[in-house]
């Protein structure tokens, strides 16, 4: 009877390590894709040739059309921010820090982090979309068919245009941030204007603003790498689209926290 | 006898299970226009694509002017690709660029001359697929039949020393197919040591365009020959695919 039962378990046993091991193998093998793959990036970055015209084109388009949006997100996190802290402070009659505490927050973390999901969510799944309707159409087989490498031409600039646009875009968002937790600070909470100011301007450093800029540099580059990514290996029609824009949407805000828990432990601790 | 431009020597290529050529051994004369024929499924875009490098074979070896491409590097293959053009099933343009664009896209990448001399030389190869002045508009403004013909003027602005049509005139009314037919023959015929390699279900276009036919079965040639062996062919599987009845040796997946 035993030896009947575990005859019967076997194949379950079995096919659970099978399973297992197909799971790991895989996983090395899309690790090892996409090692490849960041390496062809940074190849096609060096060589020739530049596409100067195309930079400039993904560069208007992550930049310039998300402005509006970075502007308005940064006004309403920097005034909620300062509701929230202000609430806090203003127990301890220390309502003047708002802005630092907001300022530092918005450098640091917030403007960074907020600005790349935003990206992500606009111009990141945008790329997807794009790249993976080019693959599942042959376009990206006819770009290679004609001697054109897809990296070169679809992915490098991109990738370049999002490094390049990112940290501004977090700029943008201090500085709106900022100015949404003056707008409720002095407005609300009767803060001193001169006061609100000289704090932000003792309080916060050269060194809050370049964390948070770096931190921007490297959730682009982790964006478009993997946005780009999925789109070139989406396969199966509109719902391949689908499926490509919404696993590079999910993927890249994880590896951003993930990345981004990273980085700031080193930022903290060196 | 002309000269072999491709040739598959014992070619196996298969994806998951399913195997889709099989051993195949294959001779492309150059100068020709070779049609590849055979029902769906049976490989002929496959082979296309490995002829290109778009496919590495799993066996086998490909020869294409005399060199074997199979251990291509990826960089040998972008230089290697520079010699053929490609007019795909669904012509591939790209819907972000006009017709202009997409025709001056492959001068662009790789031809050092003069903004002039690429934008005439667009504007020609527009007028030889009888399509004039419609540089400002855009793939989504066309019908089938014209992007067909705009994806084959892209395949040849280069001068390419072999096209590839990848199913030209499926899904094209009897009109426009004929027209892709006449096109298909007046490159051959202006450009004398021009390989044309297409893939088709068309056996009349076939019949009446080809020099050469090759006709797959089961990821192996069944048989190869001009026209004339074709319509004398006594091959039960070839009889079957020419009287287009279900009924016979043919299996369907």
């Amino acid at each position: 009877m035993s030896e009947a039962v575990s005859a019967k378990k076997l194949p379950v046993a079995v096919s659970a390590v099978e399973w297992l091991g197909r799971g790991i193998i895989g996983m090395y093998a899309e690790w090892l894709y996409f090692v490849g793959f960041v390496r062809q990036v940074v190849v096609w970055t060096v060589r020739r040739p530049h596409r100067v015209g195309l930079l400039f084109t993904h560069m208007e388009f992550i930049g310039n059309q998300s402005l509006n949006i970075i502007i308005g997100a940064g006004v309403a996190v920097g005034a909620v921010f300062g509701l929230q802290i202000g609430a806090i402070f203003v127990v301890f009659r220390a309502e003047s820090m708002m802005g630092a505490a907001t300022g530092k927050a918005l450098c640091q973390e917030l403007a960074p982090l907020i600005t790349a999901i935003l990206i992500t969510g606009r111009a990141g799944a945008a790329m997807t979309a794009e790249i993976a309707t080019m693959k599942v159409n042959e376009q990206v087989d006819a770009m290679e068919a004609m001697a054109t490498d897809p990296i070169s031409y679809l992915v490098v600039p991109r990738v370049l245009a999002s490094i390049l646009i990112m940290p501004l875009l977090c700029s943008v968002f201090i500085f709106t941030g900022v100015l949404g937790s003056f707008l409720a600070g002095t407005l609300l909470f009767h803060v001193d204007e001169g006061l609100f100011v000289q704090k932000i301007t003792t309080l916060v450093t050269s060194k809050d603003i370049w964390r948070g800029l770096s931190k921007a540099f490297v959730f682009a580059a982790i964006m478009a790498v993997i946005c780009c990514r999925y789109g070139l290996r989406a396969s199966g029609g509109a719902k391949g689209v689908g499926i490509a824009t919404t696993n590079a949407v999910v993927v890249t805000l994880l590896a951003m926290l993930a990345v981004d828990v990273v980085l700031t432990y080193f930022q903290i601790m060196w | 006898m002309s000269m072999d431009v491709v040739e598959f020597k014992g070619v196996s290529k298969s994806f998951g299970k399913r195997r889709v050529l099989d051993r195949l051994d294959l001779h492309i004369p150059q100068g020709k226009i070779t049609f590849i024929l055979g029902k769906s499924g049976e490989g002929k875009s496959v082979t296309i694509k490995h002829i290109m490098g778009l496919l590495k074979p799993d066996a086998g070896q490909i020869i294409v002017d005399g060199e074997d491409i199979v251990g291509k590097t990826k960089e040998e293959f972008r230089q290697y690709r520079k010699k053929f053009g490609m007019l795909f099933q669904h012509a591939a343009l790209f819907d972000s660029m006009t017709v202009g664009e997409n025709v001056l896209f492959p001068l662009m990448e790789h031809h050092r001359t003069t903004m002039q001399t690429m934008l005439t030389r667009v504007e020609e190869v527009l007028a030889q697929v009888g399509l004039p002045n419609i540089q400002h508009k855009y793939p989504t403004e066309l019908s089938t039949g014209e992007k067909k013909r705009v994806g084959l003027a892209r395949a040849l602005v280069t001068k390419p020393h072999i096209i590839l049509y990848d199913e030209p005139t499926t899904g094209m009314d009897p009109l426009v197919s004929e027209m892709i037919d006449g096109l298909i023959v007046q490159m051959s015929k202006e450009e004398q040591e021009l390989t044309s390699i297409v893939i088709s279900h068309d056996l009349k276009a076939a019949l009446q365009t080809a020099d050469y036919i090759v006709f797959l079965y089961q990821g192996k040639v069944a048989l190869a020959g001009t026209p004339a062996a074709f319509r004398a062919a006594k091959d039960p599987v070839v009889r079957q695919f020419f009287s287009g009845k279900v009924e016979g040796p043919m299996e369907f997946l």
